[in-house]
């Protein structure tokens, strides 16, 4: 009765075979592949490096000011500004402003990257049933498969560093603004869309003037979970050498060091709810005139 | 001001039919024979939305179309500017069929030749009443100051002046509607297609919309396409009016025509509710002169409703009326009798 209790498996040489046969196939490709590769990537290397150069070389105020300019922009609420520079004040007393800094600056060039190569891949979704059909389970599987797993092809392909660390984020913090672009496209009210059409608009017309306008606040919320995303795995990505809040606690685990942990750790809450708040804010604001009254 | 030119756009629709399925075309022999509605639904799956369809829509004139909901009403206008393609037949604008071109001559079509007033206004809820206003000029590629200037002629005139800065969900309903028919007589396009554009409002801001529809009429001409399932609104607005039944065209004419001769109980069944002596016009019930007329008694015009003539006779003292032309010769008379009898039905 043996065979019923144990599960019939493949043999066990066949399967190291089959596994070592993919992992040698994959570093072969990266060996021919991995300088192409390295090259396409070096813009997103030097717009990161700026990005943070900016945030670390500029003079803290004029940071603080910067921030509550964009706080009060975005949400026109003073509560809002107030509470997000006073945020940065406690964080920079602590002294965490330095990793701070480059944590923001990773978040923003994730961010960006995410909203360029995302809402183009929603549009195209929201467009067609079939582009739909393939590519939700594809965000599916980047959504649930553990982070730590798509970090190993990421690392073999451009090794440690940087562009490696926006990669895996990218990729782990991209499906909310594709859902939520293809979504609020596809949530349009029709009758507009029919108006649209009747006035004779072309496809881009209609995207630039109705489509887009009437599905951003929806876009916006996908924007807001991508950039909580983002923040989230900017500790896994530390263990993959991306600089910043991660790496203090990526040490305080492995050391015990409870209270750096802590610290970091809520360093990272705090800067999460500034982005959120200011969003968030934001995508309501865009929302403002568009409900729909009749009668 | 809008340049006087005359009007070239008349509509004709030829044979037109639309099934509403996959397999539509495959259907339209059955429907050409004459299935029911009922049964292309149960037995084969598809629904009927128009059945050999054919109207000859006037220049620079209104047409109205009036049936009950789900008549085909809307699936019909959409025909015009091809927002919905059809199963077989024609429909010439201007002698060209629309059902001929391509994407693109579509899209220059629709531009340049048509305008569309909704049910539900459809405006854009991001942009305010200047900005929705000036959408077809902009879509046309028109220069700023053109749209602007344009666009703000057309506010004023529909009563709208100071309001250009609002967003459609700070105004009512009528106003919202407004600005719809600002946006389409923007546009300045030969015929206007207006779906039911007046029955989401209530009755008196519904009644002033006609008012400011029809005077505006009389300076730009266009062909209006009218959809109601209003027959008030209908005989009021109509210069020719079609009835729509389950699909399919049961009386076409004019005002007159309906009320006086309507051509089934569907169409009766509207005509009862009338309110006949507004609609009727002498010329309808009067006995025709070869002379000058009866010396004295008060004159009227041809188109005069019975009402305002019983209103004209009952202010003097005789019993009859004399109803003259267009260049003002006398054409006919009328007797209080004959008045009355136009305004009952019962026979
Ligand atoms: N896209 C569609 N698919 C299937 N049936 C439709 C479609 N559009 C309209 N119909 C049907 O066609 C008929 C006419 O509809 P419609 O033109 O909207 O009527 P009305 O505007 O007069 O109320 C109705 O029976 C409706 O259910
Ligand atoms: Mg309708």
């Amino acid at each position: 009765m043996d065979w019923l209790t144990t599960f019939p498996a493949m043999n066990k040489d066949t399967l190291t075979a089959l596994k070592r046969g993919i992992d040698d196939g994959f570093r072969a490709f990266t060996r021919a592949w991995g300088d192409p590769i390295e090259a396409f990537f070096e813009p997103l290397r030097l717009f990161l490096i700026h990005s943070e150069r900016l945030l670390l070389n500029s003079p803290w105020p004029v940071v603080l000011l910067v921030v509550g300019l964009l706080a009060w922009l975005g949400s026109r609420r003073w509560s809002i500004v107030i509470g997000s520079v006073l945020t940065l004040v406690i964080i920079g007393y602590f002294d965490m402003w330095d990793d701070t800094m480059r944590t923001v600056a990773m978040t923003f060039v994730c961010t960006v990257v995410a909203i360029v190569v995302g809402i183009p891949v929603g549009i195209l979704m929201s467009r067609s049933n079939r582009v739909q059909a393939v590519v939700n389970p594809i965000l599916d599987v980047m959504q649930t498969m553990p982070s730590f797993v798509y970090l190993i092809p990421v690392v073999m392909l451009l090794g440690i560093g940087r562009v490696p660390g926006v990669i895996a984020v990218v990729i782990y913090a991209i499906p909310p603004v594709i859902r939520l672009t293809n979504l609020g496209i596809r949530l349009v009210d029709k009758d507009v869309l029919e108006a649209a059409d009747a006035f004779g608009s072309s496809s881009w017309q209609k995207l630039k003037n109705v489509q887009m306008p009437l599905a951003l606040p929806t876009i916006m919320a996908g924007i807001n979970q991508t950039i909580m995303m983002a923040l989230a795995m900017v500790v896994i990505a530390s263990m993959i050498g991306v600089q910043g809040l991660g790496q203090p606690v990526l040490r305080a685990i492995n050391n015990q060091y409870f209270t750096l942990g802590m610290f970091n750790g809520l360093a990272i809450v705090g800067i999460a709810i500034i982005f959120d708040r200011i969003s968030q804010a934001f995508g309501r604001r865009l929302q403002k005139h568009q409900e729909v009254t009749h009668g | 001001m809008a340049e006087p030119q005359e009007n070239q756009f008349g509509i004709e629709i030829r044979g037109l039919s639309k099934i509403f399925g996959p397999r539509a075309t495959d259907m339209a022999a059955l429907v050409a024979q004459g299935i029911s509605k009922a049964e292309l639904n149960e037995r084969h799956g598809h629904v009927l939305g128009l059945r050999d369809i054919n109207i000859d829509m006037p220049a620079g004139r209104i047409q109205v179309i009036m049936g009950l909901s789900g008549s085909g009403k809307s699936t019909l206008i959409r025909h015009i500017n091809r927002l919905i393609d059809p199963t077989v037949g024609e429909i010439l604008v201007g002698g060209e069929d629309v059902v001929k071109m391509d994407a693109g001559a579509l899209r220059t079509f629709r531009r340049h030749k048509t305008a569309m007033v909704f049910q539900k206004f459809a405006l854009l809820p991001h942009r305010t009443v200047l900005e929705n206003t000036v959408y077809g000029l902009e879509v046309q590629g028109v220069p700023r100051a053109r749209q602007v200037d344009e666009a703000m002629r057309w506010i004023a005139r529909v009563g709208l002046g100071g309001f250009e800065k609002h967003y459609p969900n700070q105004l009512s309903g009528g106003m919202q509607q407004r600005v719809g028919l600002a946006r389409a007589l923007t546009n300045d396009a030969p015929i206007l297609l207006m779906d039911e554009a007046f029955s989401a409002l209530d009755p008196l801001i519904r009644t002033d919309m006609q008012t400011v529809l029809l005077d505006i009429q009389k300076e730009i001409r266009k062909t209006i396409v009218f959809i109601t399932h209003d027959l008030d609104e209908a005989l009021r607005l109509g210069d020719r009016i079609a009835i729509l039944r389950d699909g399919e065209i049961v009386q076409q004419g004019t005002s007159q025509d309906i009320v006086l001769r309507p051509a089934d109980d569907y169409v009766e069944s509207f005509v009862r509710e009338v309110n006949r002596g507004k609609v009727i016009e002498v010329d309808a019930v009067m006995t025709p002169l070869a002379g000058d007329g009866a010396p004295g008694s008060p004159q009227v015009p041809v188109g005069t409703t019975v009402d305002e003539a019983i209103g004209t006779l009952v202010a003097g003292t005789g019993d009859s009326l004399t109803i003259t032309g267009t260049d003002g010769v006398p054409v006919g008379a009328v007797t209080l009798r004959q008045l009355a009898a136009a305004l009952t039905s019962a026979r």
